[in-house]
């Protein structure tokens, strides 16, 4: 089999310096509000997909950004100490899962997952921080060129993860037979 | 759909445990946008002058800003008012921090709350769920502390907390509302918060607030951020550090004290040092913030790091901002190490910063000059510091003296008697001021002293600047990016102001320009306080990212209320006039409207009349400073002036100079 082309991608990410965070949550406005529909028509910081959990009196200030949503929540919860102040494991996931509210719609209660403020030259968390705790760093890749995901296998992927890949093989199966006898 | 404001009120009666949702009328926005302007008008209508601080009647009223819980940077003040214990008149002492927009995204903004609770109780808001709860178990527990308590026991990591400790409990009447890094410290709003029985208001919210024009909304909040970047790289030349850039002084960042500790009074208020900031004591000092600060830290939606977290080794962690750093250091003649280890107690108990160190002071001087006795003073310690201590005790639990003490200094003077009133010299308005003493008479900081209803010279001074530069090369620089200024004319005056000669100080700049001057840092600090912005961003700085001409815009597309420089001056006025007129029929008149009689050496009795006439006739004040009728139906308060003519305060067909005439008889 032929190896794969490479090809050069820019990979974005933004650094995080905790110890500039000033606990302002200025990122949570930005991002609700940009997240808004209509762009900026309202802001909510319990839509943001960026939170700062933070404990000023316990001096913990951690800007965390919605990641996956996942359907199950850990099995232990593990503590960490990091310069004498311990922080809970969720205070480090991204995830969008059952065992809290974060990163979920308060009315819907879907999850919600940062999308880096597609369209905008960079995220606006990172432009509205001018205390430069949030930093976007911009780097080229060589990446594996990968097949573009068809909607319809995002759309099956979906489906086995909420019936089970048996099911729907079955019921594809069931499908096609019916579409036969026709 | 109601933009940048909820519509809705929580109305708490205490006495009868009734909680009540209530919508709020449009038009009431329009004409005193939000914040201190609805206050103002909620007190009016429903609190006479017949209404002690401490009786069930009285109004505590905490409200967000109209533009809180916006995108608006740095917009996240609480404005809290109700009648004042010490000075028996409005008071409308602030907060920043996070509450406010929080109420906002909880759906409300404002809570009013009348009556008085039986028990200790505290308020816990969650979105549409508003519940009394029981506080008997937080009783005696610290300001900080309890707002720690309660958001463990609500299991609410993100509720926001505003609390009193022991002194708001006592009804001390200097006592504050704490919240986090901020209080809201004037005018002993906490002793009322105490009085009806309220430990602390919780709040968590999750809902929307919106904007009428969005995209031109956010546009405007791009450029005040580019702005404050602006400002933070171009510091302004020619005045002292803490004033050359944008926030509150930055009094936890900087090291250099020498400036307040060499031009601010220490005791009670009376001894200049001059010569005592050194290189030993910057360096001991410096040590012992670097020691005790953890971060810089801010409020809600602000780049600014005015406040700091404070961990004294051995004592729990604190928050602190600005001029608490040095008032009980200075009250007490000792050092930065005691300073803030005191005030870590103090923030506990909650209280004021600026009078809480100057009463201690004041009831040591009255010991030292024999007004009051050893026997005044039971188990009074022989160090300097631990009299403080013993003294602050003493105080918040209201024993022996601290009785008396809990009143300030003006009421204790009072009480004790026996010429005690002449050592309670640093009051405006029966209020413990800034200990400044100055020598040449200031026009301009003369006004704003006595007119000022705030009563804290904070709150009304910024804009201009407050010394002239040396050059006037430098004075037309400084002009030259100045886009602030809502008239060209202020240009003018500031560069023909000197510092000798004829065009300065106290005849210059002249009795009018004075007027203009004063009227226009006034006007930003009530527009602030109506839209719920900090002063450090708007109206305190040299040069600040929200001016007079970039608010209307920002209320127009916010809150979709049409808004020109001319409608929002007009309503700025209507509000401001109404807090007066709510101080007028609580008896204020000009024989109150005067700076402590030792602010300054030299004194100019003549001109500082004709300063108070000029400026009570700008504002459409009669000579006794109470509105007139004409100047109240123009301002649609024609309601203020019915019920002064029905009260007698204003006769139905008297001018300003008839009023006069039947003041003086």
């Amino acid at each position: 089999m032929a190896s794969k082309e490479k090809e050069k991608k820019t990979i974005k990410t933004i650094k995080i310096d905790v110890d500039k965070c000033n606990g302002c949550r200025a990122c949570e406005v930005i991002c609700s509000s940009f997240h808004a529909s209509p762009k900026y028509s309202s802001n909510n910081p319990a839509r943001s997909r960026i939170r700062i959990i933070r404990e000023p009196l316990r001096d913990i200030y951690v800007p965390v950004y919605a990641g996956e949503y996942t359907m199950a929540e850990c099995a232990g919860r593990d503590k960490y100490t990091i310069d004498g102040k311990q922080y809970d494991e969720c205070s480090f996931c991204r995830a969008s899962c059952p065992s809290r509210e974060e990163f979920k719609e308060p009315d819907s209660g879907l999850p919600l997952k940062c999308d880096m403020c597609e369209g905008e030259d960079e995220p606006l968390c990172v432009k509205w921080c001018l205390v430069d705790a949030l930093t976007l760093e911009e780097r080229e890749e060589e990446v594996e060129e990968q097949e573009e995901i068809e909607d319809l296998e995002i759309g099956l992927e979906s489906l086995a993860d909420k019936y089970g890949m048996q099911t729907i093989m079955d019921t594809l199966a069931r499908m096609s037979t019916d579409d036969k006898s026709k | 759909m109601r933009y940048a404001e909820t519509g809705f009120n929580l109305e708490v009666d205490l006495t009868r445990g009734n909680i009540e949702k209530k919508a709020t009328d449009p038009r009431e926005t329009e004409l005193y946008l939000g914040g201190l302007g609805t206050n103002a008008k909620i007190l009016w209508d429903r609190v006479g002058p017949e209404v002690t601080p401490f009786s069930p009647e009285n109004l505590l009223i905490f409200s967000a800003g109209l533009l809180c819980g916006t995108p608006a940077t740095g917009c996240n003040r609480t404005i809290v008012s109700t009648i004042s214990p010490q000075t028996e008149l409005m008071a409308f002492s602030m907060m920043g921090g996070f509450w406010a927009p929080e109420l906002k995204y909880a759906g409300y903004d404002k809570v009013v709350l009348r009556g008085k609770s039986e028990k200790l109780v505290y308020l816990w808001i969650h979105n549409d769920t508003v519940e009394i709860r029981d506080a008997s178990h937080l009783a005696g527990k610290g300001a900080v502390e309890t707002a720690e308590q309660i958001r463990q026991e609500l299991d609410q990591p993100k509720a926001q907390v505003a609390a009193i400790g022991l002194a708001g409990e006592n009804r001390v009447y200097y006592a504050s509302v704490e919240q986090g890094r901020s209080s809201a410290s004037r005018g002993g709003i906490g002793a009322v918060m105490g009085d009806k029985r309220v430990k602390a208001i919780a709040v968590r919210g999750t809902k929307d607030i919106n904007l009428a024009k969005p995209e031109e909304f956010l546009s405007l909040c791009n450029e005040v951020l580019a702005y404050i970047k602006h400002r933070e790289d171009n510091p302004i030349k020619g005045v002292m550090p803490i004033l050359a850039g944008l926030g509150s002084p930055q009094e936890m960042k900087v090291h250099d004290e020498k400036w307040h500790t060499e031009n601010f009074m220490w005791g009670n208020s009376r001894t200049r040092r001059k010569g005592f900031w050194n290189d030993d004591i910057e360096k001991q000092w410096t040590d012992t913030l670097e020691g005790a600060r953890t971060r810089l830290i801010s409020c809600f939606n602000c780049p600014m790091k005015c406040g700091a977290t404070i961990s004294m080794p051995g004592l729990p962690t604190y928050m602190m901002k600005c001029f608490t750093k040095l008032t009980y250091t200075m009250a007490a003649y000792s050092d930065l190490d005691f300073g803030l280890r005191i005030a870590q107690k103090a923030t506990e108990y909650g209280l004021d910063g600026f009078s809480a160190p100057q009463v201690m002071a004041f009831a040591l001087e009255l010991l030292e000059d024999g007004i009051l006795s050893k026997d005044d003073f039971p188990g009074l310690p022989e160090g300097n510091e631990d009299r403080f201590y013993y003294l602050l005790d003493m105080i918040v639990k209201r024993e022996g003296i601290g009785d008396v003490l809990a009143k300030g200094t003006y009421w204790a003077a009072q009480e004790i008697g026996n010429g005690a009133e002449a050592y309670a010299h640093n009051t405006i308005k029966k209020h413990e001021q800034l200990p400044l003493k100055l020598s040449m008479l200031n026009p301009i900081y003369f006004l704003m002293y006595s007119i000022g209803e705030k009563i804290n010279i904070t709150q009304i001074e910024g804009q201009f600047p407050q010394a002239p530069f040396p050059k006037k090369e430098h004075r037309e620089k400084f002009c030259e990016d100045w886009v602030q200024v809502p008239h060209e004319k202020f240009k003018q005056y500031f560069i023909d102001w000197e510092l000798r000669g004829e065009n300065s100080i106290p005849y210059y700049p002249t009795v009018d320009m004075t007027c203009d001057i004063v009227e226009w840092q006034e006007m930003m600090h009530y527009i602030d306080d109506a839209l719920g912005q900090c002063a450090g961003l708007s109206s305190f700085p040299l040069k600040p990212p929200y001016h007079i001409h970039n608010y209307p815009k920002f209320i127009s597309s916010g809150a979709g209320i049409e808004m020109d420089q001319e409608k929002l001056t007009q309503a700025a006025k209507r509000y401001r006039t109404l807090v007066r007129a709510v101080n007028i029929r609580r008896g204020m008149r000009r024989k109150d409207e005067k700076p402590p009689e030792n602010h300054w050496k030299k004194r100019f009795p003549e001109l500082e009349e004709k300063l108070l006439d000029a400026y009570y006739k700008l504002k459409g004040w009669n000579e006794e400073g109470i509105p007139t009728k004409e100047a109240l139906e123009k301002m649609d308060l024609g309601y203020v002036a019915d019920d002064f003519i029905q009260r007698g305060i204003l006769t139905d067909e008297e001018t300003a100079d008839a009023q006069k005439e039947t003041q003086t008889q």
